[in-house]
């Protein structure tokens, strides 16, 4: 116990749901006959959920200032609909299409983040008003039809990478280049932790644990880069994959090591306490809210891509989904309390549930009842342990 | 009744997980007597009054509590208070969104038929109300009450339950020093009715007006207890006894060196935003120079933090007229950033509510208000917010583990240091400090006087608000009176003393 401690840290506790997470997927596997670990289901299934996890990314953020987002969902449909008419109607190239959905995220979230930092109107208010109002927009202005997207977009929603360089490394080689970039810079950055370790304590630490972390993490992107790559010609690591990483890092940064994302905490643990420290509550409210919008216009390109056209029911309970994941990953319904890898994290049981029961051949109605369920124990199971801390 | 005591606590030992919070306690109550229990926080007084009330339920705890001649078995709060035990907390339990009357029978209401009759609850409130000398509505919402009056209602409310002992935890430490007086005044009422008071106290002044026997608790154990003639305390000897040290001075030496100038403010009005035509703050002009202890002495409510916090950006109230300069230059503020920029400091009043982030770690709290200053090539950098908080877990004596744990785990006299620190890492001119003793046992309370002794020193100008007119005098260099949002005196601090203090915070003129 004393070894794994210093592997992963004083806190055990946050790796339950890692741990959970490879026992669903071991179960699955098993159960399913082997269908769970192949190549093309892991590309399915990052590819299927990659919008859902994009708006948990958005959706932590604003659980954390103690809100919540209803909206996100119609928001998505709203912003890819509007994307899909102007394209197709004035014949956009892809990248204005782009730029028009994410404009209209920014809109709707500076609509909903007006009503929330300068009326004090609560999140749960002015986000339901916005499901409503982009819901009904959808029908509206593309009267109950799916208008197709250009093409290009299927890049961005069931894109792979591209195969390049010699075939006697049997995998894709993109695959295989992000795999060994993403090794190196977790070694590189644990390497200088440990360089750095006693700098302000004066005392080194060990070096074996972060040894045994680099080989931990080798093994398993080295693993998931196999899977990834090797998979029929042609597949490889999926493009919204590639997006939803490069988006995990990004508001990695943003909630950890940024003043924008200490602000953000701030406000959701103590609000007062932030506004005496210097913080401005209504700026960090409206930015939240903002951003949780433009997330949802990246998540409905995502998904349009992938479906070729915008459909009218685009959308509907992405919510759910995404509030879900940010609670399996440990978030506090009062604000204040969560993290971007948890949540991802709480993202990914989710889908891997659906997916899972979906291989199974469960019925959809079932499985609904299982992640009912899967939901409630884990915060119960929070709950629960943070009482016997305390 | 055994030896004229109506409650006797014998051998009361209670231990957690690795901790002996109370090991042989005994405790002796007369019958309608007033009795003090002081001790440093921490010492296991709370502790000892929730194994009298039944939070902790017997069996959980070893020894015997003795009730009217009976050994207690009490296996929960209700327990307790059907016997005739009600213990009123320092945080108040009241409903601020329901009346008066609907707090006082929570829980206990009067139902006839299934349903609640409104009349006869209204009654018994209006009788019991006038017991505890407050003349308002029984409809009263209770938010609509001061905290003064709240606690009064919370009284009466336990005299709805038939109180043979009444047990207050901290009962003036949110009352200005009035209705602390009233309050003092109606349990030596309660007294001659035969209602027996615990008090748990740190103001010594209290203890000694009102009690008629002192128990003094230390490091969980009882270290001392005697009779005490009211009005006749030997203040010291229970300082003595709580801290087991001997404090010489219970304010450090000090030999200020004052400067120039630093902060003036003349015409400072400010209006409450709640309360249209209100003023808070009334033409308030004076000044604080570098190096000096600025006491501003006022009762809760003269408008001393609203002046305060309109000061740091106008974080209260609407602000209406007034300049202010820093340094000879004037400087025009008007948000908390700005503040901050300006070399302006505030370490407020409320240190759970407005000082504290209670989810956030040590090293988090310190460098809060001055994230910039961390940062290398944009983003925040942990090892320099590290090397920070550890400097300041230091100097400060900051009792941790780790400064990496969360600053909800740490006693109040730490987490105030640890505020401290967040206000002292912006290295601010002007230090603005409101009742920054507040809660903190007496060996903490020191070691914050030295600390402020050493900011003066550097040069600071500090502006220290306090409740505590004995604070004042021991601290600071020049005291301002605040009286209804109106500064009424300016005293050198060696010509000053309570009367007169008191005198110009309680009359206008």
């Amino acid at each position: 116990m004393k070894y794994i401690k210093k592997v992963l840290g004083e806190d055990l506790r946050q790796y339950t749901m890692v741990v959970a997470l490879a026992a669903l997927i071991i179960i699955f596997n098993i159960a399913s006959g082997g269908k769970m670990v192949t190549s093309s289901n892991f590309q399915n299934l990052i590819s299927g959920n990659a919008y859902v996890l994009v708006l948990a990314l958005g959706m932590l953020m604003v659980i954390v200032i103690g809100q919540i987002d209803l909206s996100v969902g119609s928001v998505a449909g709203f912003s890819s609909m509007v994307m899909a008419i102007t394209a197709r109607q004035f014949n956009l190239p892809w990248y204005v299409a782009i730029l028009i959905a994410l404009i209209i995220g920014m809109i709707a979230g500076a609509w909903q983040g007006f009503f929330l930092s300068r009326l004090g109107i609560p999140g749960f208010i002015t986000t339901l008003g916005g499901m409503m109002i982009f819901r009904g927009g959808v029908i509206w202005i593309s009267n109950s039809i799916s208008v197709p997207v250009p093409s290009e977009l299927k890049w961005f929603g069931a894109g792979y990478l591209p195969e390049w360089g010699p075939a006697f490394t049997g995998m894709n080689n993109s695959t295989l280049l992000l795999g060994i970039i993403a090794i190196a810079v977790y070694a590189i950055s644990q390497i200088k932790k440990f360089t750095h370790s006693g700098d302000v304590t004066g005392k080194k630490e060990e070096f074996w644990p972060f040894a045994v972390r680099i080989g931990i993490v080798t093994i398993v992107v080295g693993y998931a880069t196999w899977l990834f790559g090797s998979g029929r010609p042609g597949t490889s690591f999926p493009i919204p994959g590639l997006i939803l990483m490069i988006l995990i890092i990004l508001y990695y940064l943003i909630t950890e090591r940024t003043s924008f994302g200490r602000h953000v905490y701030a406000v959701g643990g103590n609000k007062s306490a932030a506004e005496l420290s210097g913080v401005n509550v209504k700026r960090t409210y409206f930015l939240t809210m903002l951003n949780m919008s433009v997330l949802a216009a990246v998540a409905g390109i995502l998904f349009v891509g992938r479906s070729t056209a915008a459909g009218t029911a685009d959308g509907t309970s992405w919510e759910m989904d995404a509030i879900a994941s940010v609670f399996i990953g440990g978030a506090a319904v009062s604000g204040g309390v969560g993290t971007v890898i948890a949540t991802m994290v709480g993202g990914l049981v989710m889908a891997v549930l659906n997916n899972g029961l979906m291989l199974m051949g469960v019925g959809a109605d079932k499985t609904q009842v299982i992640k009912g369920f899967v939901l409630l124990a884990a915060v119960a199971f929070d709950v629960y342990n943070k009482k016997n801390r305390g | 009744m055994s030896d004229g005591y109506i409650l006797q606590m014998n051998n009361i030992t209670k231990t957690f997980p690795g901790v002996k919070a109370l090991s042989d306690v005994t405790l002796n109550v007369s019958e309608a007597s007033i009795h003090a229990i002081c001790g440093e926080n921490g010492a296991g007084k709370s502790t000892l009054m929730k194994v009298l009330s039944g939070v902790y339920p017997y069996g959980s705890y070893d020894g015997e509590i003795v009730f009217q001649g009976k050994k207690m078995t009490f296996k929960n709060i209700k327990d307790s208070e059907r016997a005739g035990i009600v213990i009123i907390h320092q945080e108040l339990t009241m409903i601020p969104e329901l009346s008066v009357t609907e707090n006082i029978f929570m829980g206990n209401e009067i139902v006839e038929k299934g349903l609640i009759n409104w009349e006869k609850e209204r009654k018994i409130t209006r009788e019991l109300l006038e017991k505890v000398g407050l003349h308002i509505d029984p409809n009263t919402i209770i938010k609509n009450l001061g905290v003064g009056q709240q606690q009064l209602v919370e009284i009466a409310k336990a005299l709805s339950k038939n109180v043979k002992v009444l047990i207050l935890d901290e009962p003036t430490s949110s009352l200005n020093e009035s209705d602390s007086e009233n309050l003092l005044h109606l349990m030596l009422g309660l007294k001659k009715q035969g209602i027996t008071c615990i008090m748990i106290s740190h103001k010594l002044n209290e203890i000694a007006a009102v009690s008629d026997y002192v128990t003094v608790i230390r490091d969980g154990k009882t270290v001392d207890g005697y009779a005490v003639e009211a009005g006749k305390v030997d203040e010291n000897k229970i300082i003595r006894a709580m801290v087991g040290r001997e404090i010489e001075n219970r304010y450090p030496e000090h030999t200020p060196k004052i400067g120039e100038v630093i902060l003036e403010v003349s015409g400072w009005c400010v209006e409450d935003a709640k309360v249209p035509g209100k003023m808070l703050c009334k033409d308030s002009t004076f000044y604080v120079r570098a190096g000096e202890i600025a006491g501003f002495a006022g009762l809760m409510g003269a408008g001393r933090t609203e002046l305060m916090r309109s000061l740091f950006g106008k974080n209260m109230g609407i602000f209406r007229s007034g300049t202010m300069k820093i340094g000879g230059r004037e400087v025009r503020i008007n948000s908390v950033r700005e503040a901050i920029k300006n070399k302006i400091a505030y370490v407020p009043e409320d240190r759970k509510g407005l000082g504290l982030n209670l989810l956030d770690s040590i090293r988090k709290t310190v460098v809060s208000a001055n994230l910039d200053v961390i940062k290398t090539k944009g983003l925040l950098d942990f090892d320099k917010e590290k090397a920070v908080s550890e400097k300041y877990k230091d100097s400060l004596k900051i009792k941790c583990r780790d400064v990496g744990v969360g600053v909800s785990t740490l006693s109040g006299g730490n987490q105030q240091k640890v505020v401290l620190s967040k206000w002292m890492f912006p290295e601010p001119d002007i230090l603005i400090l409101d009742e920054p003793t507040r809660g903190i046992d007496v060996g903490a309370k020191y070691e914050i006087y030295k600390l402020i002794h050493e900011l003066a020193d550097q040069g600071k100008a500090i502006i220290l608000v306090s409740s505590e007119l004995p604070e004042l005098l021991g601290m600071a260099d020049r005291i301002y009176t605040i009286f209804e949002g109106r500064i009424t005196g300016e005293i050198p601090a060696e010509e000053a003393n309570q009367e007169m203090l008191m005198k110009k915070m309680t009359i206008t003129a």
